[in-house]
C-alpha cells in the first residue's frame, strides 16, 4: 500500500468515527431526557399532566423510557446499517 | 369428554407442577444433549454462529434472573414510583450496551470480558484484575439464583428448600458441563418461551378481571371494572394514603439517590461479564447491534408487564385483607405463613389483621418475594396457572444461573489456565479444565443456596456496583479513548473497586465506624453509590494517563481496528 492510499484508508475511518459520535451524541441526549428527565428530574412537573389513569412523569419512569429505550437502538442499527454501507464497511 | 375436563380440574396445584416442571426440564436435558460442545470455540462462544434473534432471546433468559421474575414486581409493588429505578435502571443499561460496548467487542472477537481487559491494556495484572471482578461479580449472583430455585421448588412441590437447590444444581450442571455455552443457548431460548409465557398469563388474566383490558400495560392507567369510573391508580393512591403510607404514585426516595441508583443499575447492566459475552456468539458486528435491540425489546415485555402487576397485586392485597378477620383469610394466606413469608401477629388482639404504614401498630409483613408467585392465587386463577408461575420462576433462575457459571468457568480456564498460568495447554485440556471449572462452580453456588450467607441481597447490589465501578469505565475508555493506557486503567479499575467496597462495607455492614442514612454521602445509598465510584474511577484513569506514556503502536492499532465494524470474523481466542 503506498503512503497516499494509506491515508485515504485513514481518512475513510476517521470520517465514519465522527459520525458514529454523533449519532451517539444525540441517541443518548435523547436516553437521557427520557428517563433521568422526564422520569427523575421533570417528574414533579410531568405529573400535573393526567393521560388516563397515569400521571405522566410516573408513566415515564415506569412506562414511556422503557418503549423509547426499544426504539432508540432499532433507530440506532439502521443508522448504522446505512453508514456502514455509505463507507463500504457493510458485509 | 366431561370425565376428562372434571380429571383436569381434580389435578390440583401441585400435581399441576409436577406436570409442567417436568415438561420443561426434560426439554432441557433434550437441548443440552443434542447441543454438546466439541470444542473451546462451542464451549465459550457457542462456535460463534448464534443468529441474532436466538442470541437475543438467549441474552433476555440470561438477563431475568429470578430476581426479575420474582421478586421485581414485588419489590415494586411496595415501594411504589421508586420501583422505577430497577425497571428505568435493568432496561436503559441495554442502550449503553448496543450503542457503547457490544459492536467493539464483538469485533475485538475475543471470548471473555477479562481478555478485552488483558489484550487492550497489555498487561497480564490488568487481566488478572478482570478476572477477580469477573468471579466477585458471577458468584454472588449466581447465589441469589440458587436460593429462588430452593424456594420455588419448597413452596410448589413441597420438598426441603435443600433438595430443591439440589435438584436445580443437577439440571445446570448437566446442561452447562456438557453443552457449555452452545448448550447454554439453546437451552435459553426455551427458559425465554416459558418464562415469558408463565409471566403474561396471569398477567393479562388479572388484567381482564380488575380493568376489563386484557393488555396490563394500559389496564392499570384504566379504570375499574367495577362500571364505578374511577382509575385503578387513583384508587390504589387512596388506600395507600388511607392506611399511612405515602402515595403509590409519588414515591418516598429522595431525587438525588433515585437518580444514583438508576445509573448505576444502568451502568452496571452493561458492565455485567454474562450478558457482554453473549454478544460474542454472533455473526458480524451488525449482528450484535441488532441482538442487542432484539433482547431489549424481549426483556421489555415482562419490564414493562412487571409495574402493572405491581399494582394489581397491591390492589388485591389491600382489599383481601386490611380489616378483615384473620380467620376469613383464603387458603393462600395460610400456605404461605407456613413458609414464614407471610406474618401476622394479632397486636391489639381483635382477630382482624391491620395492616399500616406504622410499624408499632401494623400487624402484617409480606415478603416481596411472594407477590408474584402468590398473585395468582390471589386473584383465585385457575390452578394450572398457578403451577406455570412456578415453571416460569424456575426457567429464570435457572437460564441466569447457568450463564453466570460459565462466566465463571472460563475465567478460570481460559483467563487464569491458558492465558496466565500454562499457555501450551492444549484445546482439550482446555476444554476440560473448562468442564471441571464449570462443576466446581455448580458446587460452591449449591452450597451458597443451600448455607446463604447473610449479605445475600446487600451483594446483589454490590455486584452491579462493582461492574459499574470496575469494567465499565475500563472498556468505554478503552474504546474511545486511544491514547487510554494501562496505568491508568488498573488504577481506575483498583479506585473504583476500592470506593465502593469501603462504602458498603461502611455503610451496610457496620465497619469503618458505620453510619445510618443521615451519613450518606451526598444522600447517596450503598445501591446508588456504583454511581460516585465509577465517576471517581473515570476521573482516575483520566488524570493517571496524562502523566504517563502511551500504550505500544501496536494497541493503538487494535483500537483503531475495532472501530471498524467489516471483518469481524469468528471469535477467536489466539
Amino acid at each position: 500500500m503506498t503512503k497516499q492510499e494509506k491515508d485515504a484508508k485513514q481518512q475513510k475511518a476517521t470520517a465514519y468515527w465522527i459520525e458514529n459520535i454523533k449519532y451517539l451524541f444525540i441517541l443518548l441526549t435523547i436516553w437521557f431526557l427520557v428517563s433521568y428527565g422526564a422520569g427523575i428530574l421533570f417528574k414533579d412537573a410531568l405529573n400535573q399532566i393526567k393521560v388516563g389513569g397515569f400521571k405522566l412523569g410516573f408513566w415515564f419512569a415506569q412506562q414511556g423510557s422503557i418503549y423509547v429505550f426499544v426504539v432508540l437502538i432499532f433507530v440506532y442499527v439502521r443508522l448504522m446499517n446505512k453508514l456502514d454501507k455509505k463507507y463500504g464497511y457493510g458485509e | 369428554m366431561a370425565n376428562s375436563i372434571m380429571l383436569l380440574e381434580s389435578l390440583g396445584v401441585q400435581n399441576w407442577t409436577y406436570i409442567i416442571v417436568g415438561i420443561t426440564f426434560t426439554l432441557y436435558i433434550g437441548i443440552a444433549i443434542w447441543s454438546r460442545a466439541a470444542s473451546t470455540k462451542d464451549f465459550y462462544v457457542a462456535g460463534g454462529g448464534v443468529s441474532p434473534l436466538a442470541n437475543g432471546m438467549a441474552t433476555a433468559a440470561d438477563w431475568m434472573s429470578a430476581a426479575s421474575f420474582i421478586s421485581m414486581a414485588g419489590i415494586i409493588s411496595f415501594a411504589g414510583y421508586d420501583g422505577a429505578v430497577y425497571l428505568m435502571g435493568w432496561t436503559g443499561g441495554y442502550v449503553l450496551l448496543a450503542l457503547l460496548l457490544a459492536p467493539y467487542l464483538r469485533k475485538f472477537g475475543k471470548f471473555t470480558v477479562p481478555d478485552f481487559i488483558g489484550d487492550r491494556y497489555y498487561s497480564n495484572s490488568a487481566r488478572f484484575v478482570g478476572v477477580i471482578c469477573a468471579l466477585l461479580v458471577s458468584f454472588t449472583y449466581v447465589a441469589g439464583q440458587m436460593r429462588g430455585v430452593g424456594l420455588v421448588f419448597s413452596r410448589f412441590l413441597e420438598v426441603d428448600i435443600n433438595t430443591g437447590v439440589m435438584i436445580g444444581m443437577f439440571i445446570v450442571l448437566f446442561y452447562a458441563v456438557l453443552g457449555g455455552m452452545k448448550g447454554i443457548t439453546y437451552t435459553q431460548v426455551a427458559q425465554y418461551c416459558v418464562l415469558i409465557f408463565a409471566f403474561m398469563v396471569p398477567a393479562i388474566f388479572i388484567s381482564i378481571q380488575m380493568t376489563g383490558n386484557p393488555i396490563p400495560q394500559l389496564g392499570f392507567g384504566g379504570q375499574l371494572a367495577d362500571g364505578s369510573g374511577t382509575y385503578l391508580l387513583d384508587k390504589l393512591d387512596g388506600l395507600s394514603t388511607e392506611l399511612g403510607f405515602a402515595e403509590y404514585t409519588e414515591g418516598s426516595k429522595s431525587m438525588i439517590d433515585v437518580f444514583a441508583i438508576t445509573l448505576a443499575l444502568m451502568v452496571g447492566t452493561a458492565g455485567l461479564p454474562h450478558v457482554i459475552v453473549r454478544f460474542f456468539t454472533v455473526k458480524r458486528v451488525k449482528d450484535a447491534r441488532k441482538s442487542a435491540g432484539l433482547a431489549l425489546l424481549l426483556i421489555a415485555i415482562l419490564y414493562t408487564t412487571a409495574p402493572a402487576v405491581s399494582v394489581f397485586a397491591r390492589t388485591n392485597l389491600i382489599e383481601t385483607v386490611s380489616n378483615k378477620p384473620y380467620e376469613s383469610m383464603p387458603e393462600w394466606f395460610k400456605k404461605w405463613e407456613l413458609t414464614g413469608l407471610i406474618d401476622f401477629d394479632d397486636k391489639n388482639n381483635d382477630g382482624n389483621i391491620q395492616y399500616l404504614a406504622d410499624a408499632s401498630k401494623n400487624e402484617l409483613v409480606v415478603d416481596n418475594d411472594i407477590m408474584v408467585l402468590a398473585n395468582p392465587e390471589i386473584a383465585k386463577l385457575p390452578d394450572w396457572v398457578i403451577a406455570l408461575v412456578a415453571a416460569g420462576s424456575l426457567a429464570a433462575a435457572l437460564s441466569t444461573a447457568a450463564g453466570l457459571l460459565l462466566v465463571i468457568s472460563s475465567s478460570v480456564s481460559h483467563d487464569l489456565i491458558k492465558k496466565m498460568v500454562n499457555k501450551k495447554i492444549s484445546e482439550k485440556g482446555e476444554l476440560i479444565a473448562a468442564r471441571l471449572s464449570a462443576v466446581v462452580a455448580v458446587v460452591v453456588a449449591g452450597y451458597f443456596g443451600i448455607h446463604p450467607p447473610g449479605f445475600v441481597a446487600a451483594t446483589v447490589a454490590l455486584a452491579f456496583g462493582l461492574a459499574a465501578a470496575s469494567f465499565f469505565p475500563a472498556i468505554i475508555l478503552g474504546i474511545f479513548y486511544k491514547r487510554m493506557n494501562k496505568e491508568g486503567a488498573v488504577a481506575g479499575m483498583v479506585v473504583g473497586i476500592l470506593s465502593m467496597l469501603f462504602y458498603m462495607l461502611k455503610f451496610k455492614f457496620g465497619w469503618f465506624g458505620g453510619g445510618g442514612k443521615e451519613d450518606w454521602w451526598f444522600g447517596i445509598s450503598p445501591e446508588g453509590f456504583g454511581t460516585v465510584a465509577m465517576i471517581l474511577n473515570f476521573v482516575v484513569s483520566i488524570v493517571i494517563v496524562q502523566f504517563t506514556p502511551p500504550p505500544p503502536k501496536k494497541v493503538q492499532n487494535i483500537v483503531e481496528n475495532i472501530r471498524i465494524p467489516s471483518g469481524a470474523g469468528k471469535a477467536t481466542g489466539h
